[in-house]
Protein backbone atom coordinates (compact mmCIF):
# COMPACT_ATOMS: atom_id res chain seq x y z
CA UNK A 1 0.00 0.00 0.00
CA UNK A 2 1.07 3.53 -0.72
CA UNK A 3 -0.42 6.64 0.79
CA UNK A 4 -0.38 9.71 -1.40
CA UNK A 5 -1.83 12.96 -0.03
CA UNK A 6 -4.15 10.99 2.26
CA UNK A 7 -5.41 8.75 -0.55
CA UNK A 8 -4.69 5.05 -0.16
CA UNK A 9 -3.32 3.36 -3.28
CA UNK A 10 -2.69 -0.36 -3.69
CA UNK A 11 0.84 0.54 -4.90
CA UNK A 12 3.05 3.40 -6.06
CA UNK A 13 2.73 3.14 -9.86
CA UNK A 14 0.63 5.74 -11.70
CA UNK A 15 0.46 6.72 -15.35
CA UNK A 16 1.74 10.04 -16.62
CA UNK A 17 -1.09 12.33 -17.73
CA UNK A 18 -1.80 11.99 -21.44
CA UNK A 19 -0.02 8.68 -21.87
CA UNK A 20 -2.95 6.31 -21.39
CA UNK A 21 -6.56 6.72 -22.45
CA UNK A 22 -8.47 4.23 -20.33
CA UNK A 23 -11.66 4.75 -22.34
CA UNK A 24 -10.00 4.05 -25.71
CA UNK A 25 -8.01 1.17 -24.19
CA UNK A 26 -11.25 -0.42 -23.01
CA UNK A 27 -12.47 -0.40 -26.62
CA UNK A 28 -9.31 -2.25 -27.70
CA UNK A 29 -8.97 -4.64 -24.74
CA UNK A 30 -12.48 -4.97 -23.29
CA UNK A 31 -13.15 -5.75 -19.63
CA UNK A 32 -9.78 -7.54 -19.34
CA UNK A 33 -8.30 -4.05 -19.02
CA UNK A 34 -10.30 -3.43 -15.84
CA UNK A 35 -9.56 -6.89 -14.45
CA UNK A 36 -5.82 -6.36 -14.96
CA UNK A 37 -5.67 -2.58 -14.70
CA UNK A 38 -2.05 -1.50 -15.15
CA UNK A 39 -1.90 1.39 -12.65
CA UNK A 40 -2.52 1.98 -8.94
CA UNK A 41 -4.17 5.33 -9.64
CA UNK A 42 -5.28 6.71 -12.99
CA UNK A 43 -4.33 10.21 -14.15
CA UNK A 44 -6.58 11.59 -16.88
CA UNK A 45 -5.46 13.34 -20.00
CA UNK A 46 -5.36 17.11 -19.42
CA UNK A 47 -8.67 18.87 -19.87
CA UNK A 48 -9.14 22.52 -20.72
CA UNK A 49 -12.17 24.78 -20.36
CA UNK A 50 -13.00 24.74 -24.08
CA UNK A 51 -12.77 21.72 -26.42
CA UNK A 52 -9.55 21.44 -28.41
CA UNK A 53 -8.91 19.35 -31.52
CA UNK A 54 -5.14 19.33 -30.99
CA UNK A 55 -2.27 19.94 -33.35
CA UNK A 56 -2.27 19.02 -37.04
CA UNK A 57 -0.43 15.79 -37.87
CA UNK A 58 2.27 14.60 -38.03
CA UNK A 59 2.34 14.43 -34.26
CA UNK A 60 5.10 11.89 -33.57
CA UNK A 61 8.80 11.43 -34.22
CA UNK A 62 10.94 8.55 -32.96
CA UNK A 63 14.27 9.55 -31.38
CA UNK A 64 17.14 7.46 -30.04
CA UNK A 65 15.52 5.62 -27.10
CA UNK A 66 12.46 7.81 -27.08
CA UNK A 67 10.11 9.99 -29.04
CA UNK A 68 8.85 13.51 -29.57
CA UNK A 69 5.15 14.21 -29.43
CA UNK A 70 3.26 17.27 -30.50
CA UNK A 71 -0.31 16.36 -29.67
CA UNK A 72 -1.63 19.75 -28.55
CA UNK A 73 -3.95 18.64 -25.73
CA UNK A 74 -6.98 17.49 -27.73
CA UNK A 75 -9.92 17.10 -25.33
CA UNK A 76 -13.67 17.54 -25.10
CA UNK A 77 -13.49 20.58 -22.87
CA UNK A 78 -14.78 20.77 -19.31
CA UNK A 79 -18.44 20.27 -20.16
CA UNK A 80 -17.85 17.30 -22.46
CA UNK A 81 -15.46 15.73 -19.98
CA UNK A 82 -17.87 16.01 -17.06
CA UNK A 83 -20.78 14.70 -19.11
CA UNK A 84 -19.24 11.79 -21.01
CA UNK A 85 -15.73 10.88 -19.82
CA UNK A 86 -15.86 11.35 -16.06
CA UNK A 87 -18.66 8.84 -15.37
CA UNK A 88 -16.69 6.19 -17.29
CA UNK A 89 -13.38 7.04 -15.59
CA UNK A 90 -15.19 6.90 -12.27
CA UNK A 91 -15.81 3.19 -12.86
CA UNK A 92 -12.10 2.36 -13.06
CA UNK A 93 -10.92 0.08 -10.24
CA UNK A 94 -8.40 2.67 -8.92
CA UNK A 95 -8.54 6.26 -7.61
CA UNK A 96 -8.84 8.96 -10.26
CA UNK A 97 -6.63 12.03 -10.65
CA UNK A 98 -7.92 14.62 -13.12
CA UNK A 99 -5.40 16.82 -14.90
CA UNK A 100 -6.48 20.35 -15.77
CA UNK A 101 -4.89 23.26 -17.59
CA UNK A 102 -6.04 26.85 -17.83
CA UNK A 103 -4.79 29.64 -20.00
CA UNK A 104 -5.35 32.07 -17.16
CA UNK A 105 -5.63 31.76 -13.41
CA UNK A 106 -9.38 32.37 -13.60
CA UNK A 107 -9.81 29.57 -16.11
CA UNK A 108 -7.77 27.26 -13.94
CA UNK A 109 -9.89 28.17 -10.90
CA UNK A 110 -13.08 27.44 -12.81
CA UNK A 111 -11.76 24.01 -13.85
CA UNK A 112 -10.57 23.13 -10.33
CA UNK A 113 -13.91 24.12 -8.79
CA UNK A 114 -15.99 22.16 -11.31
CA UNK A 115 -13.84 19.01 -11.30
CA UNK A 116 -13.11 19.09 -7.57
CA UNK A 117 -16.75 18.84 -6.58
CA UNK A 118 -17.26 15.56 -8.41
CA UNK A 119 -17.25 12.43 -6.26
CA UNK A 120 -15.41 10.37 -8.88
CA UNK A 121 -12.31 12.54 -8.43
CA UNK A 122 -9.74 11.76 -5.72
CA UNK A 123 -7.12 14.37 -6.62
CA UNK A 124 -6.46 17.09 -9.16
CA UNK A 125 -3.29 17.69 -11.09
CA UNK A 126 -2.48 21.18 -12.36
CA UNK A 127 -0.70 21.09 -15.70
CA UNK A 128 1.18 24.38 -15.58
CA UNK A 129 3.26 23.79 -18.71
CA UNK A 130 1.29 26.35 -20.66
CA UNK A 131 1.54 30.05 -21.32
CA UNK A 132 -0.55 32.37 -19.19
CA UNK A 133 -2.30 34.49 -21.81
CA UNK A 134 -2.33 37.44 -19.43
CA UNK A 135 1.43 37.53 -18.92
CA UNK A 136 2.80 35.44 -21.81
CA UNK A 137 4.90 33.50 -19.30
CA UNK A 138 4.85 29.72 -19.03
CA UNK A 139 3.23 29.38 -15.60
CA UNK A 140 5.34 26.44 -14.50
CA UNK A 141 8.64 27.91 -15.67
CA UNK A 142 8.52 30.63 -13.05
CA UNK A 143 8.21 30.20 -9.27
CA UNK A 144 6.18 33.41 -8.75
CA UNK A 145 3.72 32.59 -11.57
CA UNK A 146 3.29 29.07 -10.20
CA UNK A 147 2.67 30.38 -6.68
CA UNK A 148 0.02 32.82 -7.94
CA UNK A 149 -1.76 30.06 -9.86
CA UNK A 150 -1.78 27.62 -6.93
CA UNK A 151 -2.89 30.36 -4.49
CA UNK A 152 -5.76 31.30 -6.80
CA UNK A 153 -7.12 27.75 -7.07
CA UNK A 154 -6.32 26.51 -3.56
CA UNK A 155 -9.59 27.72 -2.11
CA UNK A 156 -11.68 26.13 -4.86
CA UNK A 157 -11.33 22.56 -3.62
CA UNK A 158 -10.46 20.69 -0.46
CA UNK A 159 -9.11 17.78 -2.52
CA UNK A 160 -5.37 17.24 -2.92
CA UNK A 161 -3.71 19.37 -5.58
CA UNK A 162 -0.71 17.98 -7.43
CA UNK A 163 1.37 20.43 -9.44
CA UNK A 164 2.90 18.89 -12.58
CA UNK A 165 6.28 20.53 -13.03
CA UNK A 166 7.95 21.23 -16.33
CA UNK A 167 11.62 20.35 -16.80
CA UNK A 168 11.87 23.34 -19.15
CA UNK A 169 12.51 25.67 -16.21
CA UNK A 170 15.71 27.23 -14.94
CA UNK A 171 15.21 25.86 -11.44
CA UNK A 172 12.46 23.23 -11.06
CA UNK A 173 13.24 22.89 -7.33
CA UNK A 174 12.44 26.60 -6.80
CA UNK A 175 9.17 26.16 -8.71
CA UNK A 176 8.34 23.13 -6.54
CA UNK A 177 9.06 25.07 -3.36
CA UNK A 178 6.84 27.92 -4.58
CA UNK A 179 4.02 25.46 -5.30
CA UNK A 180 4.39 23.96 -1.84
CA UNK A 181 4.35 27.41 -0.23
CA UNK A 182 1.12 28.26 -2.06
CA UNK A 183 -0.66 25.15 -0.82
CA UNK A 184 0.11 22.31 -3.26
CA UNK A 185 -0.18 18.84 -1.68
CA UNK A 186 2.27 17.13 -4.03
CA UNK A 187 4.37 17.77 -7.12
CA UNK A 188 4.88 15.50 -10.11
CA UNK A 189 7.76 15.63 -12.56
CA UNK A 190 9.01 15.57 -15.21
CA UNK A 191 6.79 16.66 -18.05
CA UNK A 192 8.39 16.28 -21.50
CA UNK A 193 11.50 18.20 -22.50
CA UNK A 194 11.09 20.58 -25.38
CA UNK A 195 12.44 19.11 -28.62
CA UNK A 196 12.35 19.30 -32.40
CA UNK A 197 12.89 17.16 -35.48
CA UNK A 198 13.35 18.17 -39.10
CA UNK A 199 11.85 16.51 -42.13
CA UNK A 200 14.83 14.73 -43.72
CA UNK A 201 13.63 15.72 -47.20
CA UNK A 202 12.64 19.36 -46.75
CA UNK A 203 14.64 20.42 -43.71
CA UNK A 204 11.44 21.95 -42.33
CA UNK A 205 10.04 21.02 -38.91
CA UNK A 206 8.54 17.54 -39.11
CA UNK A 207 5.87 17.99 -36.46
CA UNK A 208 2.64 19.79 -37.28
CA UNK A 209 3.12 21.82 -34.11
CA UNK A 210 6.76 22.53 -35.14
CA UNK A 211 8.19 21.64 -31.72
CA UNK A 212 7.17 18.95 -29.28
CA UNK A 213 8.06 17.17 -26.07
CA UNK A 214 10.75 14.50 -25.76
CA UNK A 215 10.01 11.46 -23.60
CA UNK A 216 11.25 7.93 -23.04
CA UNK A 217 14.53 6.50 -21.74
CA UNK A 218 16.36 9.29 -23.61
CA UNK A 219 15.41 11.70 -20.79
CA UNK A 220 15.64 9.41 -17.77
CA UNK A 221 18.96 10.66 -16.38
CA UNK A 222 17.75 14.26 -16.58
CA UNK A 223 14.46 13.38 -14.91
CA UNK A 224 16.18 11.51 -12.09
CA UNK A 225 18.35 14.53 -11.27
CA UNK A 226 15.36 16.87 -11.26
CA UNK A 227 13.36 14.51 -9.03
CA UNK A 228 16.26 14.35 -6.58
CA UNK A 229 16.66 18.15 -6.58
CA UNK A 230 12.95 18.74 -6.07
CA UNK A 231 12.62 16.06 -3.38
CA UNK A 232 15.32 17.73 -1.33
CA UNK A 233 13.66 21.15 -1.69
CA UNK A 234 10.12 20.22 -0.54
CA UNK A 235 8.38 18.31 2.25
CA UNK A 236 5.32 17.34 0.18
CA UNK A 237 5.31 14.04 -1.76
CA UNK A 238 6.97 13.86 -5.14
CA UNK A 239 5.64 11.73 -8.01
CA UNK A 240 8.65 10.92 -10.18
CA UNK A 241 8.62 10.06 -13.86
CA UNK A 242 10.69 10.30 -17.00
CA UNK A 243 11.66 7.30 -19.11
CA UNK A 244 11.02 4.63 -16.47
CA UNK A 245 10.79 1.29 -18.22
CA UNK A 246 11.52 -1.27 -15.50
CA UNK A 247 11.32 -1.81 -11.75
CA UNK A 248 15.00 -1.12 -11.12
CA UNK A 249 14.62 2.33 -12.67
CA UNK A 250 11.42 2.95 -10.70
CA UNK A 251 13.38 2.06 -7.54
CA UNK A 252 15.99 4.67 -8.50
CA UNK A 253 13.33 7.39 -8.60
CA UNK A 254 12.05 6.29 -5.19
CA UNK A 255 15.60 6.25 -3.83
CA UNK A 256 15.97 9.80 -5.19
CA UNK A 257 13.02 10.88 -3.02
CA UNK A 258 9.85 10.06 -4.96
CA UNK A 259 6.86 8.67 -3.04
CA UNK A 260 5.29 7.30 -6.21
CA UNK A 261 6.32 6.92 -9.83
CA UNK A 262 4.51 7.30 -13.12
CA UNK A 263 4.88 5.39 -16.37
CA UNK A 264 4.40 7.15 -19.68
CA UNK A 265 6.10 6.26 -22.93
CA UNK A 266 6.79 2.67 -21.86
CA UNK A 267 3.02 2.04 -21.84
CA UNK A 268 3.01 2.77 -25.58
CA UNK A 269 5.30 -0.23 -26.06
CA UNK A 270 3.35 -2.46 -23.70
CA UNK A 271 -0.08 -1.55 -22.34
CA UNK A 272 0.65 -3.69 -19.27
CA UNK A 273 3.95 -1.90 -18.53
CA UNK A 274 2.59 -0.35 -15.31
CA UNK A 275 1.64 -3.73 -13.87
CA UNK A 276 4.94 -5.31 -14.89
CA UNK A 277 6.98 -2.44 -13.41
CA UNK A 278 4.99 -2.57 -10.15
CA UNK A 279 5.81 -6.29 -9.82
CA UNK A 280 9.47 -5.70 -10.65
CA UNK A 281 9.62 -2.81 -8.19
CA UNK A 282 8.23 -5.07 -5.50
CA UNK A 283 10.98 -7.63 -6.22
CA UNK A 284 13.65 -4.90 -6.13
CA UNK A 285 12.30 -3.61 -2.80
CA UNK A 286 12.43 -7.13 -1.32
CA UNK A 287 16.06 -7.54 -2.40
CA UNK A 288 17.24 -4.25 -0.89
CA UNK A 289 19.80 -5.06 1.75
CA UNK A 290 21.11 -8.00 -0.27
CA UNK A 291 24.86 -7.45 -0.72
CA UNK A 292 25.80 -6.68 -4.32
CA UNK A 293 28.98 -5.71 -6.08
CA UNK A 294 29.32 -1.94 -6.41
CA UNK A 295 30.71 -1.02 -9.74
CA UNK A 296 29.86 0.76 -12.93
CA UNK A 297 28.26 -1.89 -15.11
CA UNK A 298 30.43 -2.60 -18.12
CA UNK B 1 -23.90 -5.00 -37.82
CA UNK B 2 -21.43 -5.02 -34.96
CA UNK B 3 -18.07 -3.49 -35.73
CA UNK B 4 -15.44 -5.92 -37.04
CA UNK B 5 -13.13 -5.76 -34.06
CA UNK B 6 -11.66 -8.70 -32.14
CA UNK B 7 -10.42 -7.57 -28.73
CA UNK B 8 -6.74 -7.85 -27.86
CA UNK B 9 -5.34 -9.10 -24.55
CA UNK B 10 -4.27 -5.99 -22.56
CA UNK B 11 -0.55 -6.80 -22.61
CA UNK B 12 2.37 -7.40 -24.90
CA UNK B 13 3.09 -11.08 -25.53
CA UNK B 14 5.71 -12.97 -27.47
CA UNK B 15 4.97 -15.09 -30.53
CA UNK B 16 7.58 -17.49 -31.87
CA UNK B 17 8.79 -16.93 -35.41
CA UNK B 18 8.17 -20.02 -37.50
CA UNK B 19 9.12 -18.74 -40.91
CA UNK B 20 10.76 -15.85 -42.72
CA UNK B 21 10.24 -15.98 -46.44
CA UNK B 22 11.61 -13.57 -48.99
CA UNK B 23 9.21 -12.70 -51.81
CA UNK B 24 10.90 -10.32 -54.21
CA UNK B 25 11.28 -6.96 -52.47
CA UNK B 26 9.20 -8.12 -49.50
CA UNK B 27 9.53 -10.44 -46.59
CA UNK B 28 6.75 -12.54 -45.06
CA UNK B 29 7.21 -13.23 -41.36
CA UNK B 30 5.08 -15.96 -39.85
CA UNK B 31 4.87 -16.40 -36.10
CA UNK B 32 3.01 -18.75 -33.79
CA UNK B 33 0.85 -16.83 -31.32
CA UNK B 34 -0.05 -19.26 -28.56
CA UNK B 35 -2.11 -16.98 -26.32
CA UNK B 36 -3.81 -14.34 -28.46
CA UNK B 37 -7.22 -14.51 -30.09
CA UNK B 38 -7.48 -16.82 -33.10
CA UNK B 39 -9.99 -14.76 -35.00
CA UNK B 40 -8.57 -11.35 -35.91
CA UNK B 41 -10.69 -9.53 -38.49
CA UNK B 42 -9.21 -8.58 -41.89
CA UNK B 43 -7.96 -5.00 -41.69
CA UNK B 44 -7.02 -5.24 -38.01
CA UNK B 45 -3.36 -4.78 -37.12
CA UNK B 46 -0.72 -5.72 -34.57
CA UNK B 47 2.03 -3.63 -32.99
CA UNK B 48 5.26 -5.52 -33.62
CA UNK B 49 8.76 -5.46 -32.18
CA UNK B 50 11.46 -8.06 -31.85
CA UNK B 51 11.77 -9.63 -28.41
CA UNK B 52 15.55 -9.14 -28.45
CA UNK B 53 17.68 -6.27 -29.74
CA UNK B 54 14.89 -3.81 -30.48
CA UNK B 55 17.08 -0.70 -30.54
CA UNK B 56 20.68 0.04 -31.27
CA UNK B 57 20.20 0.15 -35.03
CA UNK B 58 20.62 3.15 -37.28
CA UNK B 59 20.43 6.37 -35.17
CA UNK B 60 20.02 4.16 -32.07
CA UNK B 61 16.55 3.13 -33.19
CA UNK B 62 14.04 1.44 -33.33
CA UNK B 63 12.39 2.30 -30.03
CA UNK B 64 8.64 2.19 -30.63
CA UNK B 65 6.83 -0.88 -31.95
CA UNK B 66 5.62 -0.80 -35.56
CA UNK B 67 2.02 -1.23 -36.74
CA UNK B 68 1.31 -3.96 -39.32
CA UNK B 69 -1.97 -5.29 -40.67
CA UNK B 70 -1.85 -9.04 -40.52
CA UNK B 71 -1.74 -10.69 -43.92
CA UNK B 72 -3.03 -14.12 -42.92
CA UNK B 73 -4.11 -15.97 -39.79
CA UNK B 74 -4.31 -19.77 -39.69
CA UNK B 75 -5.77 -21.48 -36.67
CA UNK B 76 -3.44 -24.16 -35.35
CA UNK B 77 -4.13 -26.77 -32.63
CA UNK B 78 -2.49 -24.65 -29.92
CA UNK B 79 -2.81 -21.11 -31.20
CA UNK B 80 -2.77 -19.18 -34.42
CA UNK B 81 -0.11 -18.64 -37.08
CA UNK B 82 -0.01 -14.96 -38.00
CA UNK B 83 1.81 -13.71 -41.04
CA UNK B 84 2.92 -10.19 -41.84
CA UNK B 85 4.15 -8.70 -45.09
CA UNK B 86 6.92 -6.13 -44.76
CA UNK B 87 9.59 -4.32 -46.71
CA UNK B 88 12.87 -3.40 -44.99
CA UNK B 89 13.01 0.37 -45.44
CA UNK B 90 14.13 1.71 -42.03
CA UNK B 91 15.53 0.66 -38.66
CA UNK B 92 12.32 -1.03 -37.45
CA UNK B 93 11.50 -2.96 -40.61
CA UNK B 94 15.18 -3.87 -41.08
CA UNK B 95 15.29 -5.40 -37.61
CA UNK B 96 12.01 -7.26 -38.15
CA UNK B 97 13.23 -8.59 -41.50
CA UNK B 98 16.36 -9.93 -39.77
CA UNK B 99 14.28 -12.22 -37.51
CA UNK B 100 15.07 -15.92 -37.72
CA UNK B 101 12.93 -18.97 -36.91
CA UNK B 102 12.50 -19.62 -33.17
CA UNK B 103 13.21 -15.98 -32.28
CA UNK B 104 10.56 -13.97 -30.44
CA UNK B 105 8.20 -11.50 -32.09
CA UNK B 106 6.73 -9.22 -29.40
CA UNK B 107 3.23 -8.13 -30.27
CA UNK B 108 0.09 -6.39 -29.06
CA UNK B 109 -3.10 -7.04 -30.97
CA UNK B 110 -5.29 -7.49 -32.87
CA UNK B 111 -6.10 -3.78 -32.79
CA UNK B 112 -8.41 -1.37 -34.57
CA UNK B 113 -11.54 -1.93 -36.63
CA UNK B 114 -11.33 -4.08 -39.76
CA UNK B 115 -13.24 -4.22 -43.04
CA UNK B 116 -17.01 -4.65 -43.01
CA UNK B 117 -18.76 -7.22 -45.22
CA UNK B 118 -19.93 -5.98 -48.63
CA UNK B 119 -23.54 -4.89 -49.01
CA UNK B 120 -25.70 -7.58 -50.66
CA UNK B 121 -25.39 -7.72 -54.43
CA UNK B 122 -22.25 -5.62 -54.67
CA UNK B 123 -19.18 -7.21 -56.25
CA UNK B 124 -16.10 -6.66 -54.04
CA UNK B 125 -13.08 -5.15 -55.76
CA UNK B 126 -9.86 -5.28 -53.73
CA UNK B 127 -7.33 -2.59 -54.62
CA UNK B 128 -3.82 -2.79 -53.19
CA UNK B 129 -0.77 -0.61 -53.64
CA UNK B 130 2.62 -2.03 -52.65
CA UNK B 131 2.75 -3.25 -49.06
CA UNK B 132 -0.95 -2.29 -48.83
CA UNK B 133 -1.68 -5.67 -50.40
CA UNK B 134 -1.22 -7.24 -46.94
CA UNK B 135 -4.70 -6.86 -45.38
CA UNK B 136 -6.34 -7.77 -48.70
CA UNK B 137 -4.85 -11.28 -48.52
CA UNK B 138 -6.93 -12.34 -45.51
CA UNK B 139 -9.89 -10.32 -46.82
CA UNK B 140 -9.83 -12.22 -50.11
CA UNK B 141 -10.06 -15.50 -48.19
CA UNK B 142 -13.23 -14.31 -46.45
CA UNK B 143 -15.06 -13.01 -49.51
CA UNK B 144 -16.47 -14.84 -52.51
CA UNK B 145 -15.77 -13.81 -56.06
CA UNK B 146 -13.41 -10.95 -55.56
CA UNK B 147 -11.66 -8.94 -58.23
CA UNK B 148 -8.12 -8.10 -57.11
CA UNK B 149 -6.23 -5.14 -58.57
CA UNK B 150 -2.65 -4.53 -57.48
CA UNK B 151 -0.13 -1.80 -58.18
CA UNK B 152 3.60 -2.10 -57.57
CA UNK B 153 6.74 -0.07 -58.19
CA UNK B 154 8.76 -2.79 -59.88
CA UNK B 155 8.90 -6.45 -60.85
CA UNK B 156 10.57 -7.31 -57.53
CA UNK B 157 7.63 -5.80 -55.64
CA UNK B 158 5.08 -7.34 -58.01
CA UNK B 159 6.14 -10.83 -56.92
CA UNK B 160 3.77 -10.33 -53.96
CA UNK B 161 0.86 -10.71 -56.42
CA UNK B 162 1.53 -14.46 -56.36
CA UNK B 163 0.34 -14.55 -52.73
CA UNK B 164 -3.25 -13.99 -53.91
CA UNK B 165 -5.43 -16.77 -55.21
CA UNK B 166 -6.92 -16.54 -58.68
CA UNK B 167 -5.42 -14.10 -61.12
CA UNK B 168 -5.04 -10.60 -59.78
CA UNK B 169 -4.66 -7.83 -62.33
CA UNK B 170 -1.32 -6.12 -61.87
CA UNK B 171 -0.01 -2.71 -62.83
CA UNK B 172 3.57 -1.55 -62.34
CA UNK B 173 5.11 1.90 -62.49
CA UNK B 174 7.76 0.70 -64.94
CA UNK B 175 5.63 -1.73 -66.95
CA UNK B 176 7.90 -4.63 -66.05
CA UNK B 177 4.93 -6.74 -64.96
CA UNK B 178 1.31 -6.37 -66.14
CA UNK B 179 0.23 -3.00 -67.45
CA UNK B 180 2.33 0.12 -67.14
CA UNK B 181 -0.31 2.06 -65.29
CA UNK B 182 -1.53 3.16 -61.90
CA UNK B 183 -3.73 0.74 -60.05
CA UNK B 184 -6.37 3.46 -59.88
CA UNK B 185 -6.50 3.32 -63.68
CA UNK B 186 -7.26 -0.40 -63.47
CA UNK B 187 -10.01 0.43 -61.00
CA UNK B 188 -11.50 3.07 -63.32
CA UNK B 189 -11.70 0.49 -66.11
CA UNK B 190 -13.39 -2.04 -63.80
CA UNK B 191 -15.96 0.48 -62.63
CA UNK B 192 -16.62 1.58 -66.23
CA UNK B 193 -17.37 -2.04 -67.11
CA UNK B 194 -19.52 -2.72 -64.03
CA UNK B 195 -20.35 0.02 -61.55
CA UNK B 196 -22.25 -2.33 -59.18
CA UNK B 197 -19.20 -2.81 -57.02
CA UNK B 198 -17.89 -2.07 -53.57
CA UNK B 199 -14.22 -1.20 -53.15
CA UNK B 200 -11.73 -2.24 -50.47
CA UNK B 201 -8.41 -0.43 -50.75
CA UNK B 202 -5.10 -0.21 -48.94
CA UNK B 203 -1.96 1.49 -50.15
CA UNK B 204 0.01 4.73 -50.15
CA UNK B 205 -1.85 8.02 -49.59
CA UNK B 206 -1.75 9.18 -53.24
CA UNK B 207 -3.27 5.88 -54.37
CA UNK B 208 -5.96 5.96 -51.69
CA UNK B 209 -6.81 9.53 -52.63
CA UNK B 210 -7.19 8.51 -56.30
CA UNK B 211 -9.43 5.58 -55.26
CA UNK B 212 -11.46 7.82 -52.96
CA UNK B 213 -12.01 10.42 -55.69
CA UNK B 214 -12.96 7.78 -58.30
CA UNK B 215 -15.46 6.13 -55.97
CA UNK B 216 -16.92 9.44 -54.84
CA UNK B 217 -17.49 10.52 -58.47
CA UNK B 218 -19.28 7.28 -59.28
CA UNK B 219 -21.09 6.85 -55.99
CA UNK B 220 -19.36 3.52 -55.36
CA UNK B 221 -19.05 2.58 -51.66
CA UNK B 222 -15.43 2.20 -50.58
CA UNK B 223 -13.60 1.22 -47.42
CA UNK B 224 -10.02 2.46 -47.12
CA UNK B 225 -7.40 0.98 -44.79
CA UNK B 226 -5.20 3.95 -43.91
CA UNK B 227 -1.77 4.21 -42.39
CA UNK B 228 -0.27 6.74 -40.02
CA UNK B 229 2.70 6.80 -37.69
CA UNK B 230 1.64 5.29 -34.37
CA UNK B 231 3.36 4.99 -31.01
CA UNK B 232 0.92 2.72 -29.16
CA UNK B 233 -1.88 1.32 -31.32
CA UNK B 234 -4.59 1.46 -28.62
CA UNK B 235 -5.60 5.10 -28.37
CA UNK B 236 -3.11 6.24 -25.74
CA UNK B 237 -0.74 8.51 -27.62
CA UNK B 238 -3.13 10.45 -29.90
CA UNK B 239 -0.37 10.46 -32.51
CA UNK B 240 -2.09 8.75 -35.45
CA UNK B 241 -4.93 11.17 -36.16
CA UNK B 242 -6.26 11.80 -39.66
CA UNK B 243 -8.63 14.62 -40.62
CA UNK B 244 -12.16 13.39 -41.34
CA UNK B 245 -15.60 14.94 -41.72
CA UNK B 246 -15.95 14.37 -37.93
CA UNK B 247 -12.65 16.13 -37.12
CA UNK B 248 -9.45 14.30 -36.24
CA UNK B 249 -9.89 10.57 -35.65
CA UNK B 250 -7.32 8.21 -34.15
CA UNK B 251 -6.70 5.56 -36.79
CA UNK B 252 -5.74 3.01 -34.16
CA UNK B 253 -9.11 2.93 -32.38
CA UNK B 254 -11.51 4.48 -34.91
CA UNK B 255 -9.76 2.91 -37.94
CA UNK B 256 -7.54 1.88 -39.63
CA UNK B 257 -10.42 1.07 -42.00
CA UNK B 258 -12.63 4.08 -42.67
CA UNK B 259 -15.50 4.57 -45.08
CA UNK B 260 -14.16 6.70 -47.90
CA UNK B 261 -17.04 9.16 -47.58
CA UNK B 262 -15.80 10.14 -44.12
CA UNK B 263 -12.68 11.63 -45.72
CA UNK B 264 -12.57 14.83 -47.70
CA UNK B 265 -9.15 13.88 -48.95
CA UNK B 266 -6.45 11.35 -48.08
CA UNK B 267 -3.27 13.20 -47.15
Amino acid sequence: MTELCGVSLRGPVLNGSGTFDAIAARRAFGDALLERFPFDAFVSKTITLEPRQGNPPPRLWETPAGMINSIGLPNKGLEGFLASDLPELGRLPVPLVVSVMGFSREELAQLVAAVGERDEVSMLELNVSCPNVETGLIMGADPAETALAVERVRGETAKPLVVKLTPNATDPAAVAAAAEGAGANAVSLVNTLKGMALDPQSGEPWLGGRTGGVSGPAIRAIALEQVAAVASAVEIPVIGMGGISNGRQAADFIAAGATAVAIGTESFRDPAAGRRIAAELNDVSLSIGTPTTRSTPV
Amino acid sequence: MSEPRTLAPPERRVAVVSGVERIGAYCVITAHDGSGPRNPRPGQFYMLATEECWGGGSDERPYLPRAFSYARAYVEPDGVALSFLLEAIGPGTERLAALRPDEGLALVGPLGIGFRAPPDGFRPILVGGGIGAAPLLCLQEELDETTVLLGFRSAAHAQAAALFSGEPKVATDDGSVGQQALVSELLAAELDADPGATVYACGPPAMLEAVRALCAERDVPAQLALESGMACGFGACFGCVVPTTDGYLRLCVDGPVLDADRLETVL
